[in-house]
């Protein structure tokens, strides 16, 4: 009897159950290894065609005009010894004064050759200064919004504002800024109006992120600290926002991906096509840094697949810089995740 | 002064003689649309420790964070009628700054809720808030406060170390040290033992008659025995309803309401 009751209570089920819970794992499963698939095609696509561009196998290993030197018009041409040979503007004219006659097999590529320094050093500058821009306001609004707000009809507005504008696709955001910022404004186009349209962009996100991070600090730590006297503030201030802080992080490295990646809201408000001075040159007064057009790689990286000619040359620096700036975007993110990981050390619960 | 503590406070309450340091009348409370205390009146006197028993939710919780308003976050609490006097001061009353009210009636959570710090830092707390600097007299008040909460010889030499590293009942302890750290003349507590295993208890409840010389305590309890082996006076509340307040004796012995005999022998709640 007592066998019966085992073999009742914890035999098989039935057959076309467990096929189906199969059946689902595996879907699941499935479903996992195409986006797995997708994102390894993109990834070795881009290393397999900009690692040549970039790297060498003989020391130092990478290439160094292409990250030192401004972007220039590539020339080819053939020398007296019959060697094909390839030449950025500034070099080509040295050798042409050398040898003191034209090149009459040149040929001429524009921007495929020298380097992308300026784009480099524009994305960064845009990158932190729109996050460093969004995170305090970011964080100020969340702060606010989940804090002091409550329930009412005004912070429901809010929150329905703030979701509206995540859903804006970033060319609106790029005309909004340049509406406002370039031509209300008159800051032409500039880091700051850059800067101000994309942490517009972000904005939404990191509210929503900065938020979450904050009501996931237990209500026990506020309370705590409000029945030892302190003011609301003061226990946000020691209690709340030290804990809150890896989380909100974690939205500004989501953001920076966000950020650095966007071609349309600079492409009318911050980035220039080509600028032969980097940002700290040539400035009268500091204040003009900050209303200097700058180069950025999504923009350069759109200039040279659409807007010159395609050939074998700009493809090189395209996927070049392809590479450059997916490299660029894991380092700031890698900073930020380095960053969160010390604070958490400090304030762990 | 216990004497007329003691008699059942009902509507309008009787005229208690003595200083009751907190004194509630005709007291309605409502979570939004839900009245969660009706009409209670209630004189808690000083140096005694008061406990406030019933079913859950009759309210016993609401009432006790009435003392020091931690009801104001609470964006639906509201108190509709009645007034409660601490100290012979209207605490709701437009000139009370609920910040200071909160540093003369300290409160100890069901969980204990150290901070994420190091063990002197979450002592230090209330007094680094309320702008003390010096060290000294940080240290001296965190020396005296872990002493009060019979804690200071388990911890004195790892008064850096995280707090959370502490056991359940010396967590439960230091939040106790670090209530008393700001000196309040009240300490409320709010089931502070419902974690905590029986040894732990054990020590919670002497710590409390060691610390109702210096101050008056108040305690929630879902523990019958907790409330008859610590408290001097026990109020009985059932659905938003004080129904009868005495001593601790007399209630657990010769109840003079039948719902507070059935309860504490166990017919409901």
């Amino acid at each position: 009897m007592r066998g019966s009751v085992t073999t009742r209570s914890f035999a098989k089920g039935r057959r076309s159950f467990r096929l189906g819970e199969a059946a689902v794992i595996s879907g699941l499963r499935c479903a996992t290894y195409v986006i797995l698939l997708a994102a390894g095609c993109i990834f070795v696509d881009i290393v397999r065609k900009g690692a040549p561009v970039v790297l060498m196998a003989k020391p130092p290993f990478v290439h160094m005009e292409f990250l030192t030197q401004a972007p220039q018009t590539l020339h080819v041409f053939r020398d007296e010894a019959g060697v094909e040979r390839r030449m950025g503007e500034l070099d080509f004219r040295e050798y042409r004064s050398r040898v003191g006659r034209d090149v009459a097999s040149a040929r001429s590529y524009p921007y495929a050759g020298g380097g992308i320094l300026p784009c480099i050093v524009g994305t960064v500058l845009l990158t932190a200064g729109s996050i460093a821009m969004a995170m305090a306001l970011g964080m100020l609004c969340a702060i606010y919004l989940s804090e002091y707000g409550g329930s009412g009809a005004f912070i429901r507005a809010v929150r329905l504002a703030i979701l509206n504008l995540a859903g804006v696709p970033s060319i609106v955001f790029g005309l909004f800024g340049f509406a406002l910022f370039v031509l209300f404004f008159g800051w032409d186009v500039s880091l700051l109006a850059g800067w101000c349209t994309l942490a517009a962009m972000v904005l939404p996100v990191i509210i929503t992120a900065c938020e979450e991070s904050l009501r996931a600090v237990p209500k026990t730590f506020r309370e705590g600290a409000l029945a030892l006297g302190a003011t609301r503030w003061q226990a946000i201030w020691t209690n709340v926002l030290p804990h809150a802080l890896p989380g909100m992080l974690t939205s500004s490295i989501l953001g920076i991906a966000r950020v650095a990646g966007e071609t349309a809201p600079i492409m009318f408000t911050a980035a220039f096509v080509m600028r032969d001075n980097l940002p700290w040159q040539g400035l009268r007064h500091a204040g003009d840094f900050f209303f200097q057009g700058v180069m950025a790689l999504p923009y350069h990286i759109y200039y040279l697949s659409s807007k010159v000619p395609a050939n074998e040359y700009t493809r090189d620096a395209r996927y070049g810089t392809v590479l450059v700036f997916l490299v660029l975007v894991l380092a700031m993110a890698l900073g930020s995740i380095l960053l969160r990981a010390r604070i958490r050390r400090s304030h762990r619960w | 002064m216990e004497k007329d503590a003691t008699g059942v406070q009902g509507p309008g309450g009787g005229d208690a003689g003595g200083d009751p340091i907190i004194s509630v009348r005709g007291l309605d409370f409502f979570y939004g649309p839900l009245q969660v205390l009706s009409d209670i009146s209630l004189e808690i006197p000083r140096n005694l420790v008061t406990a406030l028993i019933g079913p859950s939710g009759c309210g016993k919780s609401t009432l006790l964070r009435c003392f020091n308003r931690m009801n104001d976050f609470n964006g639906d609490a509201r108190l509709a009628r009645g007034s409660i006097r601490v100290g012979g001061v209207d605490i709701n009353g437009p000139d009370v700054d609920p910040i200071e009210l909160r540093r003369r009636v300290g409160m100890v959570f069901q969980k204990s809720n150290p901070f994420p710090k190091s063990i002197y830092e979450n002592v230090a707390y209330g007094l680094r808030i309320g702008g003390v600097r010096r060290k000294s007299a940080l240290d001296e008040a965190v020396e005296r406060s872990l002493r009060n909460a019979a804690l200071w010889d388990e911890v004195k030499d790892r008064l850096g170390d995280s707090a959370l590293a502490l056991s359940g009942g010396q967590q439960q302890r230091m939040c106790i040290a670090r209530a008393i750290a700001v000196e309040p003349d009240i300490i409320l507590m709010d089931e502070p033992c419902s974690g905590l295993d029986p040894q732990a208890t054990m020590r919670i409840e002497e710590l409390i008659q060691e610390l109702k010389e210096q101050f008056t305590i108040v305690i929630v309890t879902h523990n019958m025995q907790q409330a008859s082996r610590c408290s001097d006076l026990t109020a009985f509340l059932h659905l938003g309803r004080l129904v009868e307040f005495a001593e601790t004796m007399r209630i657990f012995t010769n109840p003079s309401e039948k719902r507070t005999e059935d309860y504490i022998t166990g017919r409901f709640g």
